[in-house]
């Protein structure tokens, strides 16, 4: 069976691998999206995060033989505090400045992260088991669905929406919302806003490495994971505007898609679509798709 | 107040500060110290002069390759400062301008054979194009954005070089002969090279002086300040930000076409985001908005990696702790320290 020319196997291989990336989108421009939407900072460190999630995770495994299930819940909150230390010891001194500085130091960070972990454990990368209940896969009829992958785009939809609820819909995110908008106000009313921008930070920071912990099975965990990821990730913010959450979301999955359609169709462009695209958006609504220019 | 703008929300506990002095002292680069002109351009002279001095009698004693290196790296720097430090934007992208400048000169030099200068001013060439192009894109947005975007685009550019057949891929262009300047002089000779990479460094530098003190200049610097404002006076500020994006991106492509000569290779290292990060790293040392800030930021980050290169990985380490340490406490620069302390422009 063919469409256009391309055999349906591979046209479903590659969407599939197209609707993984696009959770790994998803996951990170979320978190860069809660993170920028309360510090006003884009989180350089975010992709040194991710591998620090799946390193995190490797070595749970290898040192202390905690599994996968067991990562999915502690590696986040160990990132996550970590993360929350840096903001309170480096990136809580930087409020009052301009906000580039808040990029120039995630990206020392970053910096500083990686070249840590290249120093202990090489360039090459590290193999991380799929967990036993998740192994095999089921065939749907027109593609053969490894079990894992299926897990993983369940379960990072399932996150992103969860997120979702509670900055939109619960009581917490309510004050969340209110603090993007004005900080001094909320403040005002009784709530300990530095607590929760760090709360908001180390949060961001678990659904990175919460990514990096699903991604450790399916990538080899290495050093160097989330150097370039990261960047793509920038232009899927940029493509879809910090403006709202679901906007992250929607964009993360939807560009993971058609970078999964660029290799079977052209896949010498399938490295730079993402760019094109980010260009195309910046032509036509500057504020990205889902963003508004203030 | 030069960037921002993306939100209005002003942070944490202290934010109640009135919203234009508190931008103005966070502004990522300073406001220079007051000075009246005749005291401006007499230390600035006496600064030209030791670094003229300095190029003129270290190669007697320092191994000259490293020297113009240095002056490769330094140029890459000025022009970097001059739009972050004159202009206020922050391009994480610079990276593509110096690659693609490589790029083109070296294929000059190397399959078309053509003579070292219209290499250079063909490589150059090929970075002002880039940058008219990418400059349109990223102007469109500013502050967080516009950093992200110029990173975007020059990891494009990457992956474009990655893939073209006359790149060379992983291997780059080798062995690109430096042939002979005007047809006359052998640029082979050490001596030569050493020369024709100085001329151009100092009259680069000439040039962005210049152009940082004409009334462009001063409109940028306003723009900086205060863009609403610069746009009430009726200046076309997305033009003059333009200007400068293009102008930057000439100079470091200068930087990288005499770089691949000197080195005789082009290579992706050139176009990679390693190297746009170290080019904002050596401007934020040496100090953004000075004039020497960036050449003494290249000279101090280029000599370590010479000395700490055995170390591997530490150098990124290194690297990234001087970012740290530069961000939260040292946001002047070396230049930017001297220069406070003195209370004159540097």
């Amino acid at each position: 069976m063919e469409i256009f020319g391309v055999p349906t196997q591979a046209l479903f291989g590659q969407l599939l691998i197209g609707l993984i990336n696009g959770s790994f989108y998803a996951l990170l421009s979320l978190g860069l999206a809660v993170i920028f939407g309360l510090l006003n900072i884009i989180n350089f460190t975010h992709g040194a995060q991710y591998m620090m999630g799946a390193f995190v995770a490797y070595l749970l495994l290898n040192k202390l033989g905690i599994g996968y299930w067991w990562s999915l819940l502690l590696v986040p909150i160990i990132v996550g505090l970590f993360g929350a230390v840096t903001e309170r010891l480096m990136l809580s001194k930087l409020y009052k400045l301009d906000h580039l500085y808040g990029l120039l130091l995630t990206f020392g960070i970053a910096l500083i992260i990686q070249g840590l972990f290249r120093n202990t454990y090489g360039s090459s990368g590290q193999p991380y088991p799929i967990p036993s209940q998740l192994m095999g896969g089921k065939n749907l009829g027109f593609m053969f669905l490894p079990n894992y992958r299926g897990w993983v785009i369940v379960a990072s939809a399932a996150v992103c929406l969860v997120t979702w609820f509670v900055i939109e819909r619960t009581k917490l995110g309510a004050y969340l919302r209110a603090a993007t908008e004005n900080p001094q106000l909320v403040q005002a009313f009784g709530i300990n806003v530095p607590r929760m921008i760090t709360t908001t930070y180390g949060f961001g920071v678990g659904l990175a490495a919460f990514a990096g912990v699903m991604a450790a099975p399916i990538y080899s965990v290495s050093p160097q994971m989330g150097a370039d990821l990261i960047i793509v990730v920038f232009a899927v913010v940029v493509i879809g505007g910090m403006g709202s959450i679901l906007g992250a979301v929607v964009t993360g999955f939807g560009l993971g898609l058609i970078e999964g359609l660029t290799k079977v169709f052209y896949p010498e462009a399938s490295n730079t679509v993402i760019f094109v695209i980010m260009a195309i958006v910046l032509l036509i609504k500057p504020a990205g798709l889902f963003g508004t220019q203030k | 107040m030069a960037i921002n703008t993306t939100t209005p929300a002003d942070l944490g506990p202290s934010g109640a500060a009135p919203a234009g002095a508190a931008q103005r002292s966070g502004s990522i680069a300073p406001a220079p110290t007051k000075a009246t002109q005749g005291d401006v351009d007499g230390h600035l002279k006496i600064a030209f002069f030791v670094m003229l001095a300095f190029f003129v009698l270290a190669p007697f004693v320092v191994y000259p390759v490293f020297l113009m290196k240095v002056m490769c790296f330094a140029l890459f720097a000025c022009a970097f400062n001059l739009l972050i430090g004159f202009g206020g934007l922050l391009s994480f992208g610079h990276a593509m301008f110096l690659g693609t400048a490589g790029y083109a000169s070296a294929h000059a030099a190397k399959v078309w054979g053509l003579s070292p200068e219209l290499a250079v001013i063909l490589g150059t060439g090929a970075s002002v194009v880039l940058g008219y192009v990418t400059g349109l894109l990223a102007i469109r947005r500013q502050g967080i954005y516009f950093a992200m975007i110029t990173l975007a685009l020059a990891q494009m550019v990457f992956f474009f070089y990655l893939q073209a057949p006359f790149t060379g891929g992983e291997d780059g262009i080798q062995a690109v002969p430096r042939g002979h300047l005007f047809g006359l002089i052998d640029l082979s000779n050490t001596w030569a090279m050493y020369t024709f990479v100085s001329v151009i460094f100092f009259g680069a530098f000439l040039m962005i002086w210049r152009i940082v003190h004409s009334p462009f200049g001063q409109v940028l610097k306003a723009i900086r300040e205060n863009e609403p404002r610069a746009t009430s006076l009726g200046y076309d500020t997305d033009h003059f930000k333009l200007m400068a994006y293009v102008l930057s991106a000439g100079f470091a492509g200068l930087a990288g076409a005499v770089k691949a000569l000197l080195f005789q290779l082009a290579s992706l290292t050139d176009v990679y985001w390693t190297m746009s990060g170290e080019v904002v790293l050596m401007t934020l040392l040496g100090g953004m908005g000075t004039l020497f800030g960036p050449v003494v930021g290249a000279a101090i980050i280029i000599t370590m990696q010479n000395y700490l290169a055995q170390l591997g990985a530490w150098v990124t380490v290194v690297q990234g702790v001087i970012f740290v340490v530069c961000v939260l406490a040292f946001r002047r620069g070396v230049v930017g320290e001297i220069a406070h302390r003195l209370k004159r422009n540097l």
